[in-house]
């Protein structure tokens, strides 16, 4: 679905009003990947790492400075406009809905831009009406929604005309908990109903943890993981922590193949490596245990872990 | 390019229903701007107040061109005005949205808003022109016919390549409006007056660089069958649908190569 072979982009910065210097900013920096159809993948970095740009080259925003794109079979900068027909684009901080009009006019707008019959166009808006529970706010100016409705209304719009391939920048930006698991459902209902392939960016790790398997990390413009999401918790985040309730407060255990992180009254944080029933054992051997929970590394420390590898290299 | 037109008017009706839903304010908008641009108007008449004569033009002559720049001018405004506002959407980024739908992002931006006010200076450029037209007492060849009818097609044609031309500068500068309002709005002023009043770098400028002189006065002179008082050859009478046409394509060819410039925002 989506193929990128050694992917740069340039920026020329221009500093001073009068006296102009000249620098240039590599925004993405010689990345390859591809995509299958049917992927729900996340794209993560911290602000500023490429991944707006990657997305912008990808839907045929900005035209790359070097390397090869090929989206849904197309050079997205050279066919933009067909590609636009296949694709779906939300960005989270832009928008795309009429600001004055009800936001029904906006999808009646969009159906002839995209040119989707009238039966198709009222098919798919029931499924959204329903799924994004939009019938409340239809009839209301975009300007008067709330943003949890915008961007319900944004994820329809961007998807109305049935795309293969949805790009999404930051979808649940600004979101509360409940609009955000709404979002969330949504995603994974049209990536497994549809087989809508999805590409997400993100800094938002729940999004990544809750949707992807596969999961792309992006620092200084360089791809520094492509993968699955449990090979990378292997791979960067293999300690897991272990916590125990005492019977009693105690100073911090000391126990091979464990160290204690944490230790609040009677419960202490142990993290470690390799077999948690083995530590157990050696754990119940050294004090009496009342309960205890393993807690697997969160995504978020690995990923701090994995940038913090990045930044050496920069 | 029928199917465009369409979908032109679709969405440039949902802008104009929205400004229609609060009349009150429409109605004074619509009034104020047909009154005020009397008011340029009258600059026109100050001026022949002190002078009988501008060079050889008098004052109903005089008043012909600036018709015929007013209405070309008051319509192009009407349509793409909205250009003005263009370099804020460069900068924040919200051209982004055009490029991901499939349609031309030059039409997406044209078809983006629609000023029914400036209806209201259309309507006093033709209240001039009429004045200008009965005073003047042509004789109606059907030659002068034709070219007061394409005469403002052409002129719309050419002051929106000048407007969409300053506003790709955007791309680059992101910003560079007001350098863009000189040839836009100057554009305008200077059409409203016979070219051959000012100095020669500037009717120069003014006919082979950002080509207003076709928008009134070499029309102005078949109409008032004047011979040239610069002396240029007569086939450019007749020549401004062409250079219309020529810096529209040249404008779409500018358009073009300053989208695959752009960089969009951050965020």
């Amino acid at each position: 679905m989506i193929e990128v072979e050694s992917l740069s982009k340039q920026f020329v910065v221009r500093n001073g009003r009068f006296r102009r210097e000249r620098k240039v900013v590599d925004a993405v920096r010689d990345i390859s990947f591809r995509v299958e159809r049917g992927e729900l993948l996340g794209y993560l970095g911290p602000n500023g790492a490429g991944k707006s740009t990657t997305i912008k080259m990808l839907t045929g925003i900005l035209v790359p400075s070097s390397g090869r794109i090929s989206v849904a079979g197309l050079d997205p900068s050279k066919r933009r406009i067909e590609l636009a027909k296949r694709i779906g684009a939300m960005f989270g901080q832009r928008v795309q809905l009429w600001w004055d009009l009800p936001l029904i006019d906006s999808f009646e707008l969009l159906r002839h831009i995209y040119r989707v019959p009238a039966d198709r166009h009222r098919a798919s808006l029931a499924r959204f009406r329903e799924v994004l529970e939009l019938d409340p706010f239809l009839a209301t100016p975009v300007r008067q929604l709330s943003l949890g409705q915008r961007i319900r209304g944004e994820l329809t719009a961007a998807m109305l005309h049935e795309p293969e391939l949805l790009f999404l920048d930051e979808p649940t930006i600004g979101l509360d908990v409940v609009a955000k698991q709404r979002v969330r459902e949504f995603l994974v209902e049209i990536n497994r109903e549809r087989g809508v392939t999805v590409l997400l960016t993100t800094h938002d790790l729940g999004d990544i943890e809750r949707l992807c398997e596969r999961l792309l990390v992006i620092d200084h413009g360089s791809l520094i993981w492509d993968g699955r999401i449990d090979d990378l918790k292997e791979r960067y985040g293999a300690e897991r922590t272990l916590i125990v309730d005492l019977e009693e407060p105690m100073p911090p255990l000391e126990i091979e193949g464990a160290r204690v992180e944490k230790v609040d009254g009677p419960r202490q944080w142990l993290r470690f490596r390799g077999s948690a029933a083995d530590l157990t054992a050696r754990v119940a051997g050294a004090a009496r245990l009342v309960d205890l929970q393993i807690a697997e590394p969160d995504i978020e420390e690995i990923v701090r872990r994995i940038y913090g590898v990045g930044d050496r290299r920069a | 390019m029928v199917e465009s037109v369409v979908l032109w008017r679709r969405l440039v009706g949902a802008q104009v229903r929205s400004q229609l839903q609060y009349r009150a304010s429409f109605a004074l908008d619509l009034g104020g701007s047909f009154l005020i641009s009397f008011i340029d108007f009258l600059a026109v008449l100050v001026i022949f107040h002190n002078v009988p004569r501008l060079g050889v033009w008098s004052v109903r002559e005089v008043a012909l061109l600036y018709a015929l720049s007013s209405i070309s001018f008051a319509l192009t405004d009407l349509l793409i005005g909205h250009l003005d506002q263009f370099p804020q959407k460069i900068r924040d980024g919200n051209f982004d949205i055009l490029l991901v739908r499939p349609r031309g992002s030059l039409f997406q931006v044209v078809a983006s808003d629609f000023q029914l006010r400036k209806l209201g200076k259309a309507a006093q450029g033709t209240f001039v022109l009429v004045y200008a037209l009965t005073a003047l007492q042509l004789d109606w060849t059907p030659g002068r016919i034709a070219l007061v009818i394409v005469t403002i097609p052409a002129g719309i044609v050419i002051f929106a390549s000048v407007w969409v031309t300053g506003a790709c500068l955007a791309f680059w500068t992101t910003d560079g409006g007001e350098f863009t309002n000189a040839f836009t709005y100057g554009g305008n002023f200077m059409a409203q007056y016979p070219i051959d009043i000012y100095a020669s770098w500037l009717r120069r400028f003014l006919c082979y660089l950002v080509p207003i002189g076709f928008v009134t006065y070499f029309p102005a002179l078949y109409l008032l069958d004047r011979p040239d008082p610069l002396g240029l050859p007569r086939f450019l009478e007749f020549s401004s649908p062409a250079v219309a046409l020529a810096v529209a394509v040249l404008t779409g060819i500018v358009w073009r190569g300053a989208v695959r410039h752009y960089r969009s925002a951050g965020g």
